[in-house]
């Protein structure tokens, strides 16, 4: 009999191995799966794992597509720390690409051709603050009338991509666009710009990988950090430390939705370049992965969001090369996530043997 | 008037599904568990029904697939919180996310089949009186389920030892524990059948309600359910009463645009979800009243022999 045992101090190495574990069952669990699917097991796995990487362009994809995750999952990194459960991120995100999106279209139709170097600001500050507004309804209804931030933030979801929907279908629909529920090709002059030469890799990257900076430095060395993460860790000392909990919440929810927001416009004015009802894939989702993945550090989102869009590059391989279906990855990333919550327990207690006398116990 | 009897009947039909899920969530809590996985048990549940229907014809087996897949899905979550201690926000939400993945790739082959219209079962008298009769009486078995499952849960919860049990380790698992009871198995036990009364629900979606199968067909339901049980305070009657009020306003926006209300189908779609954050946030206002009526031990863990 297997019995868990209960640590004296939490385990610094099982923290940073569990998300290790996890993904090797992860993917001893997928090689069952396609191998039941009839597929070569070895072969499927480095379609998922290795092929992303393989190859410049491949991985300019692969950079392209964690950029967003990043991004958004180092806000939520700094919410769930301080106990405040946004699991919204991916209204939020739309928002952010509504309203960023919004600012580069009516920079497009009013004609009006600004250099890159205001206009591209200029269409993140609006994707910032339309994060940053949808996530304060949530801070509003959690503050002054008690409602949970996770039911408010996950309903406006799908608010968000009603809205969403709303524009491209009506206002906002391209006249010349054969009907067809999408918005004009912005400007040149709101497009991101490319980092790499012949791929879609633009200085949003660049701008996560700041970001992965300024979050490190707000967490660990900032006092409004600290005190967010007291406010999560202990309540009780928190309190009678004088931090406020409110301040924590407010800055927790506009943090993630900023963020959230600054992808969404990053992802509309990069490689989209007009709003379609399917400007998100879920990243707002994923993201809650990368996030608990990458051990709420900001190092380890980095990681995490590579690996997390290999997947998502690895999912379309699969679809187009082994005739696998493209939801087989959201298979995997949830498993992901349950398998690395499971294998957490192992930070906080041990596997021991239970022995004949603690069994006569 | 025939209008308002078959906007009626269509409001019970919608909100049968979120009375279901409800009240397995209401069981879940009143034991101390949070489930945030209700949406992709639904999900994963719905495939399971919709397949079975699919294949076999029967509604009987169809709910009863779907329930052991919400069961054995819920069984899994327990037995990460409850034996494992992991979070329960972060646990339930990985199971949604997974139930939306598993759910999608499962039913891939299903999408764009269609079941024939689910046959109802008309009661005897009643069926046909003018008004009252189309309104209520001629519905498919399982909205009179939902309604009789409301009964039975008041009847455990209050008028049974084992409801009592339960309820007393949803305040006090330590008190219960220290009387003899075993919590952790207890807990389980509301866990699986909170999980495959969100199962029925998920089958009632996909195989009487829409009645087909496309990814994410859920729509947030069980997200809805949950707050439901928070909306009703956490009492049977309440739930069915609460569930049916948002499926009354699911089917307004299906009613006004057949009105001919000159709102656009993507303004009116956001009425259900935007009713639940006003009436949640209505209800949430008074915290004391929300402290007094949730079970206190509500999400968090229980480490028994400390």
């Amino acid at each position: 009999m297997l019995r868990l045992e209960a640590r004296p101090q939490p385990s610094k190495l099982m923290s940073l191995a569990s998300p290790v574990i996890a993904l090797a069952i992860t993917a001893i669990l997928a090689a069952l799966l396609f191998a039941a699917l009839g597929k070569d097991p070895l072969r499927s796995l480095g379609v998922f794992f290795v092929e992303p990487l393989s190859g410049q362009r491949a991985v300019a994809e692969v950079l392209l597509k964690a950029t967003p995750l990043i991004v958004i999952a180092l806000g939520l990194a700094a919410c769930y720390r301080a106990n405040v459960w946004n699991i919204g991120a991916e209204g939020q995100f739309l928002l952010g690409a509504l309203t960023g999106g919004g600012a580069a279209l009516w920079l497009t139709t009013a004609g009006i051709v600004l250099p890159k170097i205001v206009a591209i600001p200029l269409v993140l500050a609006a994707g910032v603050l339309g994060g940053m507004a949808w996530a304060a309804l949530v801070a509003l209804l959690r503050d002054r009338f008690n409602a949970s931030e996770i039911l408010v933030s996950l309903m406006l979801v799908y608010v968000a991509q009603q809205l969403v929907n709303y524009v491209v279908f009506g206002p906002w629909k391209d006249p010349q666009g054969f009907n067809f529920p999408q918005t004009k090709t912005f400007d040149a002059s709101t497009w991101m710009p490319i980092l790499l030469e012949r791929t879609r890799l633009h200085i949003g990257f660049l701008i996560a990988l700041a970001a992965v900076g300024v979050t490190w430095v707000f967490m660990f060395r900032s006092f409004r950090g600290f005190q967010l993460q007291v406010g999560g860790l202990a309540p009780a000392a928190a309190r009678y430390a004088g931090f406020s909990s409110r301040t924590a919440l407010w800055t927790a929810l506009l943090v993630s939705g900023g963020m959230a927001g600054l992808a969404g416009a990053m992802e509309a004015a990069g490689p989209l370049r007009q709003l379609t009802p399917h400007i998100s894939i879920g990243l707002g989702f994923t993201a809650i992965i990368v996030c608990f993945v990458g051990r709420l550090h900001p190092v380890g989102i980095v990681f995490a969001g590579i690996l997390l869009s290999m997947m998502l590059i690895g999912g379309e391989l699969g679809q187009s090369r082994l005739g696998l279906p493209n939801a087989l990855t959201g298979v995997f990333q949830g498993l992901l996530l349950v398998l690395l919550l499971a294998c957490d327990t192992l930070i906080h207690y041990r596997v021991r043997l239970r022995s004949a006398l603690a069994g006569a116990h | 008037m025939n209008d308002i009897a078959l906007l009626i009947a269509a409001a019970l039909v919608s909100g049968t599904p979120l009375a279901l899920a409800g009240l397995g969530l209401l069981i879940n809590e009143r034991a101390g568990v949070l489930n945030l996985g209700a949406e992709g048990i639904m999900l994963v549940a719905a495939v399971a029904g919709f397949a079975v229907a699919f294949g076999s014809g029967s509604d009987t087996l169809a709910f009863a697939a779907g329930a052991a897949a919400g069961a054995v899905l819920a069984a899994g979550f327990g037995w990460l919180v409850i034996w494992l201690n992991t979070n329960q926000y972060a646990t339930g939400l990985a199971l949604s996310l997974f139930g939306y993945g598993f759910s999608a790739f499962v039913g891939v082959g299903y999408v764009g089949k269609k079941l024939a219209e689910r046959r109802t079962f008309d009661v005897p008298f009643l069926a046909d009186l003018p008004l009252i009769g189309p309104a209520f009486f001629k519905q498919h078995p399982m909205v009179y389920g939902a309604v009789l499952l409301t009964f039975a849960a008041m009847w455990f919860l209050y008028r049974s030892r084992a409801g009592l049990v339960l309820r007393a380790i949803g305040e006090s698992p330590d008190s219960a524990h220290a009387l003899g009871y075993r919590v952790r198995w207890i807990r389980l036990a509301a866990v699986v059948a909170g999980g495959a009364a969100c199962g029925l629900a998920g089958a009632f979606l996909s195989v009487v309600y829409a009645p087909l199968w496309v990814e994410g067909l859920v729509a947030g339901r069980g997200w809805i359910a949950l707050a439901l049980t928070t909306f009703a305070t956490w009492r049977p009657i309440r739930v069915l009463l609460g569930a049916y009020l948002f499926g009354g306003v699911t089917m307004l926006q299906f009613y006004l645009q057949g009105e001919g209300v000159q709102v656009s189908s993507q303004l009116l779609a956001m009425l259900p979800y935007l009713a639940t954050i006003l009436v949640l946030a209505m209800i949430s206002r008074n915290a004391a009243f929300i402290r007094i009526n949730m079970p206190a031990s509500l999400g968090k863990p229980f480490h028994p022999g400390t």
